[in-house]
């Protein structure tokens, strides 16, 4: 039997090199295909009516002059008269015809009627007192909230029996809770607690005061401490913005079997949110996928319109129709990142050890509200009180962005961490340096990384107190963040069948975000096998092949390494046994290197790849190889520091970056040059919300006004400076076995960024992005103070 | 009211009766089936669906099929005179500068069209002349150094074809 | 988009007959960069488009003792490459460099260009240019007007002129020539461009029958000329404020000065306040900064566009500090 481990960096022969992209060929001339590609003959194209409104019901929907246009083949209403709508682009009526403009003349010719209901779109400070008091019946997210919040089970028990609630409680759903782990107290309270329907559609406060969270003795803690900074801290809503945008294919090939071309970062977990919708057997539905033109977490669900594409599909005979997002609807609809704002107060001793921090925090994800990001943020500070309020928008519901609440938790906690630095007229990189022993398990990478990122910036030549003051209105300053995350492996299998005559396939129903995960996979098989990456073909992005875990919370390269390494070497284990006879060995001392089967001791005595699949007989061997399975492959958690170089025309406001530099751990490292990648993508991403990206929606309308791309910015290639990112690949960090890497470099830019502004001008600029007005807005505040 | 237009795409002649208000983005990706141009904001500013209209980079999804009648098309399909990739392509895959590929094919041809103009552009330059396309995965660290490469492989090509030649 | 009828002419003649009287039936179709995406957006659905890219006439640069004449479907990369535009007119060339990217400069026309709609975001997203809220009050003031006038801005129209062109244009003093049903006339570019006061005129003196067809730029003076935007992205990006200047000297000093700023007012804002500050002073980093201040007096910001009055100061300061330290432009010195 293997032992299931990683081969000794000698051995290595692709694992941890710069090995370029197995799809780069496809790629570049055009021939890989994305969802939005699919373009059979006969292909519908479908269109959405999207509500115009932010808050509104539904009162009346006539969709006969479309039925009767020439070219319509089919319409489907997705929200019927009554629904009440939360955000602006819902989708209301889907229609497919034989070309698009034929689809959008349909999508005109429909009347909708709404009884437009009054809106809120603001996250602005909820204002003091919100969210207290007599709350009104509990509805059904209230009681979702305070269980998964944490929230006491007495305050729980409390309140449904001062407040009752807005919902039928039913045995399904007390079922479900037990489930949960739902104490039986809570669970008894719930079925007593009086019965409001008719508080459901009463208007509710936007505000939602989470239980407030104390740890060590924060009164105590302040009271000791010597120098204390508050401020407020946050970023807005922004969104994925995804080039490719959301959408699918859909066709029938028979009555109750359903074939889409989604884009998706989880193909194997969408049969079943389209069995559930279509009341069909999951087994029935096949979903394909090659490429996606970016997902960042927005892309895991085939939305009510990937719903409504199906069903149009099948009421037009089951002929494919194809309906992908327009860029409007893809930012007022298709994911935003939640806000989060925090009064911070954060405390030390003189010499900068932490001692105490206060929080109070906001945010909006839209009609949902929004959980609190994880304050404060890296760093266990003893003593801690927080209080989080969600805010309720009619704003398009909340995705997981890239790394969900870390980079708005980082945003607020380094900045203000930054600006404690500066009152206690400390360098920051001392004073994180001073409080690392506060990061938990990470600290020793912490301790590496945070000299190195600083040696990497020329911190040393380039940090100054706050305030440059050298001649002129351009003003240059550096600032850090740190940040963390998990990235253990998701569920995976991979199938792997050698066969007689030498040929090796794999069969995953993984997908690969651009980042590399062919690649890896291929990386990882050919290293275990002794092959080229090339004798190996590999099919993925198909419920066809076995499934496999979604692409998000960076799990996909611990999951498909893994599993990969263990097909590999249960593949070779079947592999020597048949072969070990010919060389006249035991299977145990067999090895696989250089496209051959040979005897470690003795490699001379060998066969060739080919000769040695001979052995084999008529039948390929076959091997599933999961994740989780046997042998430490895999771990969790990195961290990670990012630092920001950059000048501020203090005449505009205007904030230019000059250097960026990310230093990561991320365990073994599988492909250095897709590992790299990621940073400097993550880098680019940041600088755009750091400096540029914010949704802006109308007060008075409740609209999106920039759901475009010239008003939602992106960083342009003028837009981006030195990047330096820097892999830890030592022995200590390779020995952990392999984590995830496409989340974390995103986190800290935004904070690095601000701190950096910061120790450019003087003054802290509070919020992101920092544009312009805000810049000049803080300037003026300082001026202000200092005259 | 339909029109009749005839467009060279990769050299190879297409006649089609389109409606006016076709794009030249969708004429080329569902009339003439080649999906390598994609669509990203449809409002000109990403520049996903970057092709060379009579060897000038524009963006195909605010120019209508009809405006492209009798004129000549190449998109990232046609841009390799063989089976082998252009220089351009090759440099983009080997310096890894793509990560999901969407906004590949039109930085590659706006490339091209900056090192017709160019042949040996600086770093500035290179963000100056693929200014006008997004992308939101690579960092472009990588796409710089691609077009930088693809400038020496083409004049090195050059300056190999001309000694050839003498 | 909805369906159109298309059609290209080949003559200014032909092309000015297919025009009809009235906005919504016909517009005129050049480099396609901004109509096609207004079209997208169902702000404008013209019946009829009328294709002029095939007027031969109405494309090229000629140069010579009356100055410039640019043929209104010269394209921005034409301009941006040409030898002549950037020797005699270095600021133009600058803000047309800088006005958009590759591939937008090889389809977008000069015509276009100053004829191109308002960014504002309640106009495209179909509120019109004059946008009101059900009460009937302003939709800017009352909404998100961070990108708004600051000047010019006492009536119903509070978006801001979309050119960062014609700013150095009127700098340099450009006339436009345009064709219509009777026939051609010639105007100021300075005075094309209008306020509108209600939502039935647009921000231009041009009728829905007629079309630019060429811009004039007078033979180049001696003088000092920049081009100077504040841009929130150094990629392509909308400016948030420009300014251009075209200082006439008298040895060191300004004998005279015009100051034109972009993204300011619904019209490309001329100061004479800022021209006046000039006037009889060498140019200093105080007399620049008094200017920049003349050039914002009579700003009026809405609630969140304050900080574009500062952006104005110092674009104007900057514009011409620019100007006075390169190096005397313009033909005969």
């Amino acid at each position: 039997m293997a032992e299931y481990k990683w081969p000794a960096p000698a051995e290595r022969t692709l694992i941890g090199k710069r090995i370029s992209r197995v799809d780069g060929a496809v790629k570049v001339s055009g021939h890989a295909k994305y969802s939005y590609d699919y373009n059979p003959k006969g292909l519908l194209f479908g269109k959405v009516l999207r509500c115009p409104h932010a808050h509104a019901r539904v009162t009346s929907i006539d969709t006969s002059a479309a039925e009767k246009m020439a070219g319509i083949k089919a319409v489907q209403i997705v929200q019927k008269p009554g629904t009440e709508v939360l955000w602006q682009g819902d989708d209301i009526v889907a229609v497919a015809a034989v070309d698009e403009p034929t689809a959008e003349d349909a999508i005109r010719a429909i009347q909708v009627k709404y009884e437009v209901l009054p809106h809120n779109v603001s996250d602005a400070e909820p204002p003091a007192g919100a969210g207290e008091g007599p709350a009104g019946p509990m509805t059904e997210d209230d009681l979702e909230n305070a269980l998964g919040n944490q929230v006491p089970d007495a305050q729980v028990i409390s309140d449904l029996q001062k407040r009752g609630v807005t919902f039928q409680v039913t045995d399904d759903m007390t079922k479900e809770l037990k489930g949960y782990g739902v104490s039986d107290a809570v669970i008894n309270a719930l079925k007593a607690a009086a019965y409001h329907p008719e508080a459901a559609s009463q208007p509710r406060s936007p505000y939602q005061k989470m239980a407030a969270q104390t740890q060590g003795d924060p009164d105590k803690g302040f009271a000791s401490a010597e120098v204390t900074s508050e401020g407020v801290y946050g970023a807005p809503v922004i969104t994925h913005c995804c080039l490719e945008t959301h959408g699918s294919a859909a066709e029938w090939p028979s009555s109750d079997h359903l074939l889409v071309h989604c884009s998706t970062q989880g193909v194997s977990g969408l049969p079943d949110q389209y069995a559930q919708a279509l009341k069909i057997p999951a087994g029935n539905v096949r979903a394909h996928q090659d490429h996606i033109g970016g997902g960042f977490g927005s892309k895991f669900s085939p939305d009510r319109w990937g719903i409504a594409t199906a069903q149009l599909s099948k009421s037009a005979g089951g002929k494919p129709v194809k309906y992908m997002l327009e860029r409007d609807s893809e930012l007022m609809t298709a994911g935003a990142r939640p806000s989060a704002y925090a009064r911070v107060k954060v405390a030390a001793k003189g010499d900068g050890t932490l001692v105490a921090w206060q929080s109070d925090s906001w945010g909006t994800g839209g009609p949902a509200g929004a959980g609190s990001p994880p304050l404060p943020y890296v760093f266990e500070i003893p003593n801690q009180r927080k209080q989080h309020t969600a805010v309720r928008t009619n704003q398009g519901p909340a995705r997981a962005w890239r790394a969900p609440n870390h980079p708005q938790a980082a945003v607020i906690t380094m900045c203000a961490l930054d600006d404690l630095a500066h009152k206690l007229n400390m360098d920051p990189v001392e004073f994180f340096a001073k409080n690392l022993d506060m990061t938990g398990p990470r600290a020793p990478i912490y301790k590496e990384e945070l000299p190195l990122a600083a040696e990497l910036m020329g911190w040393k030549q380039k940090w100054h107190p706050r305030g440059d003051k050298s001649e002129g209105p351009i003003k240059r300053g550096v600032g850090l963040s740190m940040h963390t995350w998990g990235g253990r492996g998701h569920a995976s299998n991979c199938l792997l069948s050698i066969h007689p005559d030498g040929s090796v396939d794999i069969k995953m129903g993984s997908q690969d975000l651009g980042t590399g995960t062919r690649t890896a996979i291929l990386i990882v098989a050919a290293d275990s096998l002794g092959i080229p990456m090339n004798a190996i073909t590999l099919n993925i992005g198909d419920t066809m092949y076995p499934p496999d875990g979604g692409s998000g919370g960076s799990t996909t390269i611990g999951g498909v390494s893994s599993s990969t390494r263990r097909a590999a070497l249960m593949a070779l284990d079947q592999l020597f046994a048949k072969v070990a006879p010919a060389l006249k060995a035991q299977p145990a001392d067999l090895e696989a290197r250089d496209g051959t089967v040979r005897v470690k001791s003795e490699p001379s005595r060998s066969l060739s790849w080919k000769q040695a699949c001979a052995k084999l007989g008529a039948m390929p061997l076959s091997v599933t190889g999961k994740n989780p399975g046997p042998g430490n492959l895999i771990n969790s958690g990195v961290g990670g520091v990012g630092m920001a170089d950059v000048s501020v025309d203090t005449e505009t406001g205007i904030v230019k970056v000059n250097k960026m530099v990310a230093v990561q751990d991320c365990g073994l490292v599988i492909n250095l040059k897709t590992a790299e990648s990621q940073c400097y993508g993550a880098l680019i991403m940041g600088i755009s919300y750091a400096l540029y990206e914010e949704k802006v929606l109308d007060p008075v309308t409740g609209r999106m006004l920039n759901p475009n791309m010239e008003f939602y910015r992106l960083a342009g290639l003028r837009d981006i400076p030195e990047l330096m990112v820097h892999m830890m690949t030592d022995p200590l960090n390779e020995n952990r076995g392999v984590i995830g890497l496409g989340e974390p470099p995103v986190i800290s830019p935004g904070a690095a960024i601000s701190n950096a502004v910061a120790n450019a001008i003087g003054v802290r600029v509070p919020f992101l992005p920092l544009t312009p007005d805000r810049v000049l807005a803080a300037l003026e505040q300082q001026q202000k103070a200092g005259a | 009211m339909k029109k009749n237009v005839r467009i060279v795409i990769n050299g190879a002649e297409h006649r089609a009766e389109v409606e006016p208000r076709l794009l030249l983005v969708h004429f080329l990706r569902e009339v003439a089936g080649l999906t390598g141009t994609h669509i990203g904001c449809e409002t000109s500013l990403c520049g996903a669906c970057t092709v060379l209209l009579d060897g000038m980079a524009v963006k195909s999804c605010t120019v209508l099929a009809v405006q492209a009648d009798g004129r000549s098309i190449t998109t990232i399909e046609g841009l390799a005179a063989s089976e082998n990739l252009h220089p351009i392509q090759e440099a983009f895959w080997e310096e890894h500068g793509l990560q999901c590929g969407y906004c590949t094919p039109g930085m590659i041809l706006c490339a091209h069209d900056l090192l017709q103009q160019n042949a040996s552009p600086s770093e500035q330059e290179i963000r100056d002349g693929i200014g006008g396309n997004l992308c939101r995965c690579t960092g472009y660290q990588h796409i710089v150094n691609a077009v930088k490469a693809a400038s020496r492989k083409m004049n090195q090509r050059q300056r190999a074809a001309a000694r050839a030649a003498d | 988009m909805r369906a159109f009828e298309y059609t290209s002419p080949t003559t200014r003649q032909q092309a000015v007959e297919l025009l009809a009287g009235s906005w919504d039936q016909s517009a005129v179709l050049a480099g396609g960069t901004d109509l096609l995406s207004l079209m997208k957006d169902d702000v404008v659905a013209p019946k009829r488009v009328v294709n002029i890219k095939d007027i031969r006439e109405l494309h090229g640069v000629r140069f010579g003792p009356r100055g410039m004449q640019i043929g209104a479907l010269t394209s921005l990369g034409e301009l941006a490459d040409h030898p002549l535009v950037r020797q005699h007119y270095p600021a133009f060339g600058d803000a047309v460099v800088e006005a958009a990217s590759q591939q937008i400069r090889n389809m977008a026309t000069l015509g276009g260009n100053i004829c191109q709609r308002p960014r504002c975001w309640y106009f495209r997203s179909g509120f019109g240019l004059t946008p009101k809220t059900p009460e009937g009050k302003s939709l800017v003031e009352e909404g998100d007007n961070r990108y708004h006038a600051i000047l010019g801005n006492d009536g119903a129209a509070l978006f801001v002129s979309p050119s960062s062109i014609v700013p150095a244009m009127i700098a340099y003093g450009a006339r436009i020539r345009i064709a219509g049903p009777k026939g051609a006339r010639e105007v100021a570019l300075e005075k094309f461009f209008v306020i509108p006061r209600t939502e039935s005129e647009r921000e231009h003196d041009l009728r829905p029958n007629e079309i630019v067809t060429d811009v004039f730029l007078p033979p180049p003076a001696a003088g000092r000329y920049a081009h100077y935007e504040v841009r929130q992205k150094e990629s392509f990006d909308w400016p948030l404020v420009l300014a251009a200047v075209a200082l006439q000297m008298n040895g060191n000093t300004v004998r005279s000065a015009k100051v034109v700023m972009g993204y300011v007012a619904p019209v490309p804002w001329v100061s004479e306040e800022a021209a006046q500050a000039l006037v009889g002073k060498t140019v200093t980093e105080q007399t620049a900064q008094a200017a920049g201040e003349a050039a914002v007096s009579q700003a009026k910001p809405l609630s969140r566009n304050r900080y574009k009055v500062q952006l104005a100061r110092v674009a104007v300061k900057r514009a011409i500090l620019q100007a006075a330290q390169g190096k005397a432009e313009g033909g005969a010195a």
